[in-house]
């Protein structure tokens, strides 16, 4: 899709003749993140909607506990040192960021007084500063008034490389930050920022922690820090009692900066167990109020939403599960290593047999007897206009197809049905981490390829195993010693730049990186390179938009990946509660404050 | 006496040398490690995980890092968990009062299910009585925890609604409100547990009391014209649960490990269940010290028993 396609799909929302839902939802399809396709609307100045609450209650509290259910517990309540979704959750409940974005990608102000823009004169023409205005009479739990100095710290804080903190990405790319008067502060960037919102945005980098009380803490010491596990924060609930592992407290914030809320007097966050007993616990026994990440199989939602009690909600994101192929040797050794990205594949190079892979998944199979609900089929990344303005986009399975792409390339059968190259047999590993999802969805493929003449051998890793980042052990994912891997990769980050670094050539993954960085094809392509640093500074966020659609057709025309599903969060929620909104792009307690329950 | 004491917790050091050098080859060398979850996650660039790897230590080379644990562990400092970045002891302590009272509970079941059952069995062998109790043990011990726990949840929780499946160790209700809360709560993972200790032990006693029972000094007791109930709880009940006890002793640690997978069950914030977590994101410090906790556990233990066997029995050398 072009640049002036997509203009005019703005200027349809703007007239009126599509949603915005509809135009966020296309443009996630198109690889992009939901806060971009926001921005592309405001900056073509469509006023952005502000979220609609079912209940506006003219009093704070009265609402008892709400009790929810995460089936990994929360481990620590510091947001810089969060190991994964739990513990940013968990410190969502008491710390908050200067905005948080909504489902549609919009960022929606909890600690600013308002969403910087070009139009309000926030956002810098050329790109190299953002200025926010801070909320007046916030105060932290304690009493303590909520300042830009608070804002300037946390950014110290993260960049001390001796805090060691997780958050510190959005981070690298601030030269500095001035503070303006008492609540406004200018964050200026060292090139031009097209997404400006990513620093103290959202729960996963964004929330910011008391300065007076961490400003001791900072670097060597920050493992000392008593805060780390008592949180002093700004958000709708105060710190009551944290075991970590196990349970998280709060109790009403009575002067929480947004009047009449939030509506709950307690809340709870218990952790552990299986995501089975947490979906049952929601939806069928009613127990629980709220359960995180239900990675259950579709049927057994649908069994357990029988009760009556709750139900499954389906939030989409941008998670893919997708087959990756790798375009370097992972059989012959190089310099002490396979896989070199000094080699090339000997048959999945050829661009016909990988045309016949794309062929021979079939993503509807996949998603009507394996994913349900939780995971939709998708040709994603696709290009063609017509297919997004189709409800149901297109991707192709076809064996004949298949089966004449290689014969045309001159893979002819064997006695055994297998065909070959050039005397070398189109057998390929196909790797995967262990999860009945994944290996049904392995055997679906392995079939197809069968009829094709492809074998595959199937190959299926601990989770623990594959996933990790061990140099040592040659059965990661980052290592991809085999010929074809799936897994799902998350792009819950809110804009695509860092996510597409994956295809770029600096990033190959390898020996002297230590498996380490993000291309695990090894895939290099000059013009996807210049695309990429093109987009890095491009403040156009319409031509900037068009620059990753391209980027994505050279990822799916060359096969480099075959998109599977598209894997939408799942939470359980109690029929009884209100306003439950969640956000693909932000923590699950994102609007927190305004949940309810009848 | 006092040499023989000596003498076995002397070879006790070697021996836990021997326990955690191996121990820790084999977590240490086990594929996985603490910081996956950021590997996996783009938003955080790998110099993060890298330098967290190197400020805890992780890439030095083994000796290095085995030298360095055994000597914070022998200055009493075990270390803190890489996950939560909280100490190991903080951790340890917040859940072993969980632990203790579920444990404690199936224990106190345990035997008070199988001394009467197992008395009442032996004095009446193979009479109907003792066949249901024969029949119902063996069902006991021959179905492993994990699976009784998840047919209790789902007749006692999901079925007929009566007790809650999700273990709260924050129960805000006060006075007898709050106890009720506990109690019920408890119920299910102590009774699996407990029932499951019960099943063998009632076999253990039976045998015991079988054994005392034709024995000289039982008759002489009756003859002396005690009453029934008298000789059945002086003279048989006490002498035949000499080996009982030891049997419970010895069976301490292995209740550990079934309350691990019912911890787990339940979501019982105890130890068992931090285990379980820990293991699944290799952090190696609460898995090491909790094992060697086990291990020494199970060392001390068999000491015990042994001491008591030479005090009851000098015949048992002390010489040897």
């Amino acid at each position: 899709m072009e640049e002036r396609e997509l203009r005019a799909l703005v200027d349809r929302v703007k007239a009126g003749t599509l949603s915005r839902r509809r135009f966020v939802r296309m443009m996630v399809g198109l690889g992009l993140t939901a806060p971009m396709a926001a921005q592309m609307l405001a900056s073509a100045g469509v006023v952005e909607a502000q979220a609609k609450w079912t209940f506006n209650p003219t009093k704070r509290g009265g609402g008892g506990l709400v009790k929810t259910l995460w089936w990994q517990a929360p481990t620590l309540l510091n947001p810089h040192f969060a190991n994964g979704t739990k513990d940013q959750d968990a410190c969502r409940i008491f710390y908050e960021p200067l905005a948080s974005y909504d489902p549609d990608g919009n960022v929606i102000p909890v600690l600013a007084a308002e969403t910087p823009s070009l139009q309000n004169g926030g956002v810098a023409k050329d790109g190299m500063s953002v200025t926010w205005k801070l909320k007046k009479n916030v105060v932290w739990h304690d009493g303590k008034p909520f300042t830009a100095d608070d804002v300037v710290f946390n950014w110290e804080y993260v960049m001390d490389p001796a805090t060691a903190a997780v958050t510190i990405g959005p981070y690298r790319d601030v030269v500095r930050i001035d503070k303006l008067d008492s609540h406004t502060v200018k964050i200026v960037f060292k090139s031009p920022a097209p997404f400006w919102a990513a620093p103290f945005c959202g729960a996963a980098t964004g929330v910011i922690i008391p300065k007076h009380l961490f400003q001791a803490y900072k670097g060597d010491k920050s493992r000392e820090a008593p805060n780390n596990l008592k949180p002093v924060g700004t958000g709708p609930y105060k710190f009551v009692d944290f075991k970590p592992g196990d349970i998280v407290r709060g109790e009403i914030n009575p002067n929480y900066h947004v009047p009449n809320r939030p509506f709950f007097d307690q809340v709870e966050m218990k952790g552990g167990g299986d995501a089975v007993g947490a979906a049952r616990a929601v939806i069928q026994t009613g127990e629980y109020d709220f359960a995180w990440n239900l990675q259950v199989e579709d049927e057994i939602l649908k069994r357990l939403e029988q009760g009556g009690k709750g139900h499954a909600d389906i939030v989409p994101g941008g998670n893919i599960e997708h087959i990756q192929v790798n375009t370097t040797d992972p059989w012959t050794e190089v310099d002490g290593e396979r896989a070199s990205a000094k080699t090339k594949h000997p048959i999945l190079s050829d661009p016909a047999v990988r045309q016949a892979l794309n062929l021979l998944v079939d993503r509807g199979s996949i998603q009507e007897e394996i994913y349900g609900r939780t995971g939709i089929a998708t040709a994603n990344f696709l290009n063609a206009p017509s297919r997004f303005v189709s409800k149901n986009t297109k991707w192709e399975f076809n064996v004949e197809k298949a089966n004449q792409i290689l014969e045309a390339a001159g893979c002819k059968r064997g006695s055994d049905g297998v065909r070959a190259k050039d005397g070398k047999k189109l057998k390929f590993l196909y790797q995967t981490s262990i999860n009945p999802l994944r290996q049904k969805t392995q055997q679906i493929v392995k079939q197809a390829c069968a009829k094709a003449g492809i074998e595959l051998e199937l190959k299926s890793v601990t989770a623990n195993v594959f996933f990790a980042s061990d140099p040592a052990n040659p059965d990661t994912y980052s290592h991809f010693y085999a010929d074809l891997q799936m897994y799902t990769t998350t792009m819950t980050q809110p804009d695509p730049q860092r996510f597409m670094d994956q295809f770029t050539s600096w990033e190959v993954s390898g020996k002297d990186n230590k498996f380490a960085l993000t291309n695990k094809t090894r895939w290099r392509n000059e013009e996807y390179d210049r695309l990429w640093k093109a987009a890095e500074s491009e403040m156009d966020p319409v031509k900037r938009a068009a620059l990753f659609v391209k980027m994505n057709d050279l990822v799916i025309q060359n096969v480099v990946v075959i998109p599977v599903v598209l894997r939408p969060g799942v939470s359980g929620v109690s029929n009884r509660m209100r306003d439950v909104v969640q956000s693909g792009w932000d923590s699950n307690f994102w609007a927190l404050a305004y949940w309810s329950k009848t | 006496m006092s040499k023989y004491f000596l003498r076995r917790t002397l070879i006790l050091i070697p021996v836990l040398f021997g326990i955690s050098a191996i121990l820790f080859t084999i977590l240490v060398m086990a594929p996985g490690d603490p910081f996956e979850e950021l590997a996996t996650n783009p938003n955080v660039p790998p110099e993060v995980r890298m330098n967290l790897r190197a400020k805890f230590g992780l890439d030095d080379p083994l000796p290095v890092r085995y030298a360095r644990w055994v000597a914070s562990m022998v200055r009493g400092d075990w270390g803190f968990s890489f996950v939560s970045r909280v100490n190991v002891d903080t951790l340890i302590l917040q859940r072993l009062p969980t632990t203790l009272i579920v444990l404690g509970s199936a224990q106190l079941l345990a035997i008070l299910v199988a001394v009467p059952i197992g008395t009442y069995s032996a004095l009446r062998p193979y009479s109907i009585f003792d066949q249901i109790a024969t029949t119902l043990a063996f069902i006991g011990f021959s179905l492993p925890t994990f699976f009784t726990g998840l047919l209790f949840i789902l007749l006692l929780s999901i079925h007929l609604d009566w007790l809650p499946f999700i273990y709260r160790s924050d129960i805000s209700a006060t006075g007898w409100r709050w106890y009720w809360e506990h109690v019920r709560q408890a119920i299910m993972p102590v009774a699996v547990l407990g029932l499951a200790q019960a099943a063998s032990m009632t076999r253990f006693m039976r045998a015991a009391v079988l054994d005392v029972i034709r024995l000289d000094y039982v008759n002489t007791a009756r003859a002396k014209g005690l009453s029934e109930g008298v000789t059945l709880v002086k003279h048989v009940v006490r002498n035949a649960l000499i080996p009982v006890v030891t049997l419970v002793a010895i069976q301490i640690p292995t209740i550990f490990g079934g309350a691990i997978v019912t911890e787990q069950i339940f979501r019982v914030p105890g130890i068992g269940s931090l285990l379980i977590t820990s293991i699944l994101t290799r952090d190696y410090s609460i898995i090491q010290f909790v094992a060697l906790v086990l291990a020494v556990l199970v060392i001390l233990v068999n000491l015990l028993t042994d001491l008591a066997y030479a005090a009851l029995d000098p015949r048992v050398s002390f010489r040897a």
